[in-house]
């Protein structure tokens, strides 16, 4: 008990991890950019008097901040900002989404890989091993190629090329959680395999999940805008971050606002997931910290 | 060692066994299968396709067949392109240099920048240029490529003037100077990414090492700082970045695909992408295990190399 005296005012577990999270003001910046961008892409658009598809052949091209055109139009005279809007959303909600698919099939795999291990895991994780040969664009370029292109199938695609990053994170966590007294106590109990890995294990391993999770938005986001800029993923007249620049690639010369604003809000997205994960990872995980 | 080269060789065949195995389940999720092309013409009747379908081994049950199609590539049949009859290997192969190229100068351009900033960050850690160099990382590795690409033609090409907007040559010219005048964008948008993952990975490999007894020892024994640094820092501080040059094959390929299609670069990037417009399944298949088998036997050079520098990998 004299230890105990000696020792400083212990925080709740979570006040400490909020502490270690706020120090790392990026991350704070991060999470706020991130908040702006999904109001900005779920109400913006109701603000603006212009819709995102609505084709305005007199008003082509017009600059930026001039007149009702904020950041100016495009080569079918449409509002660049309520595409900017909508594709934000487009973009934002593709990411989210294929990142819960990734997680969910992450998870699963890596789970069932290292809970079981011996043949079971070898097998799963050569499977992950064998997925990650493949160039992640490739890949997904391969798939786009043979399927119909749309929001639903980009989403997929790119949830079937990012799981396995998730897989091996969780994997580890369950090779070593499961060889620990709470583990050991919930099997002696009977519980049945299945739920000690779900109610038990993984809940445990919830902080690196989340981080990759965190990162995972960040991929897929990237992901998206790789693939609908190439022409496979979104197909317009819908708009999305990504196939804005595959527009505006043509109109470089002319019009080189139209590949600004796009590219700006990708990189505001991607780098705020980005430096939101490792703040998290920072403060969920003292142990996982790099120097 | 033997034992464990011949370890890590085993494991890659069996990973080459199931990358052609998911390689081929994609080809065959092509709509309509392997035959897709013909059946879309409307040109040949059932009774012509049933005739092929029996003539190529269609019909056969699938493990037959994926058997058949292994060995089969493993022999270096890959089939024709749909395109112009070529087979797929010299398709490939009359893009692989141009791509290659540009892999290869990026590499340098990542390896040295990169390894400079990271060992800087690490010496001065938490100073002001670590803190930028940390944050530009960060911001490099989330920018897209195609996006950066776009930006360096408009201020470089468009705007000053300096650099052509893409091609690997002028028509007609083609002289050293006119191929590295091709090559600086390209290689410089493709080396942003990796240069960000070296200084990351050199900046935390330094600062595990500087922290070891044998740099306090070197220390204790009077040696000048910059031999302690070179010497013996240094020097096992690059041995991991082995490891780092295997990983990074598949983000160095998928960035060449992008940067190539930027500027127009007539590599294997490019090479695919108009194959999947043009529906040249072949070449897109044989692309795509190509580029998968280059990235496994990557890591397992890399796997083997490392082992030969570090003697604890292979007794471990």
């Amino acid at each position: 008990m004299a230890t105990a005296a000696l020792s400083t005012v212990q925080l709740a577990p979570g006040q400490a991890a909020w502490r270690r999270f706020r120090r790392h003001r990026l991350a704070l910046a991060g999470a706020v950019t991130i908040l702006v961008l999904v109001l900005g892409s779920v109400f913006g658009p109701y603000l603006l008097p212009f819709d995102d598809t609505y084709i305005d052949i007199m008003k082509r091209f017009a600059p930026p901040l001039s007149g009702a055109h904020i950041l100016g139009t495009d080569e079918l005279g449409r509002d660049v900002l309520a595409r900017l809007m909508m594709g934000a959303r487009v973009s934002l909600s593709i990411g989210f989404v294929a990142m819960v698919i990734a997680m969910a099939a992450g998870i699963v795999v890596g789970a069932f890989a290292g809970f079981y291990g011996g043949v079971v895991g070898a097998v799963l994780m050569r499977l992950v091993d064998a997925v990650l040969c493949f160039p992640t664009i490739f890949l997904l370029l391969a798939l786009a190629a043979l399927t119909e292109p749309g929001p639903v199938i980009t989403t997929v695609l790119i949830a079937a090329t990012a799981w396995m990053s998730v897989a091996r994170v969780v994997e580890a966590q369950m090779r070593s959680l499961r060889e620990r007294e709470f583990a050991v106590a919930a099997l002696a109990f009977g519980s049945s395999n299945l739920r000690i890995m779900f109610r038990e294990l993984v809940p445990n391993a919830i902080a690196p999940i989340v981080v990759a999770a965190t990162l995972n938005i960040a991929n897929a986001i990237l992901l998206e805008s790789y693939l609908s800029f190439l022409g496979y993923g979104i197909q317009p007249p819908a708009a999305s971050l990504g196939n804005m620049l595959n527009n505006a690639q043509i109109y470089l010369t002319s019009a080189p606002w139209l590949a600004i604003a796009p590219g700006v809000v990708i990189t505001l997205a991607v780098t705020s997931f980005n430096f939101l994960g490792d703040g998290l990872r920072d403060a969920l995980d003292p142990r996982m910290n790099i120097p | 060692m033997a034992r464990y080269v011949a370890n890590r060789l085993a494991q890659a065949i069996m990973l080459l066994v199931i990358v052609s195995a998911i390689g081929f389940a994609i080809l065959h999720m092509a709509p309509g299968g392997p035959l897709s092309q013909f059946a879309v013409s409307g040109q040949m009747t059932q009774e012509d396709l049933d005739r092929v379908t029996k003539q190529l081994g269609l019909d056969r049950p699938l493990p037959i067949q994926y058997l058949d199609w292994f060995g089969r590539m493993l022999k270096g049949d890959w089939g024709r392109s749909y395109r112009d009859g070529e087979t797929v290997l010299s398709v490939i192969s009359s893009h692989l240099g141009a791509t290659l190229e540009l892999m290869a100068t990026a590499t340098i351009i990542a390896v040295l920048l990169g390894c400079w900033i990271g060992v800087l960050g690490a010496l001065r850690r938490y100073s002001l240029f670590d803190s930028l160099a940390t944050v530009g990382a960060m911001v490099a590795l989330s920018i897209p490529t195609f996006w950066f690409g776009l930006v360096t033609i408009y201020v470089f090409s468009v705007k000053l003037g300096w650099l052509p907007a893409g091609n690997r040559q002028t028509i007609g010219d083609g002289s050293f100077l006119d191929l590295l005048h091709h090559l600086i964008a390209p290689s410089l948008v493709l080396a942003l990414v990796e240069t960000a993952m070296w200084g990351r990975f050199m900046r935390s490999s330094m600062l595990e090492v500087i922290n070891q007894d044998y740099i306090r020892t070197a220390r204790a024994k009077g040696m000048p700082e910059w031999r302690i640094l070179t010497v013996h820092a240094l020097r096992n501080a690059l041995l991991p970045m082995i490891t780092v040059a295997g990983l990074q094959l598949p983000t160095l390929l998928g960035g060449a695909l992008v940067a190539e299609t930027v500027f127009t670069w007539p590599g294997m990037g490019r090479l695919f992408l108009d194959s999947i417009g043009y529906r040249d399944y072949p070449v897109v298949m044989g692309i795509l295990m190509f580029s998968a088998t280059m990235v496994l036997i990557g890591s397992l050079l890399a796997d083997i190399l490392y082992a030969v520098v570090d003697p604890r990998i292979r007794v471990g």
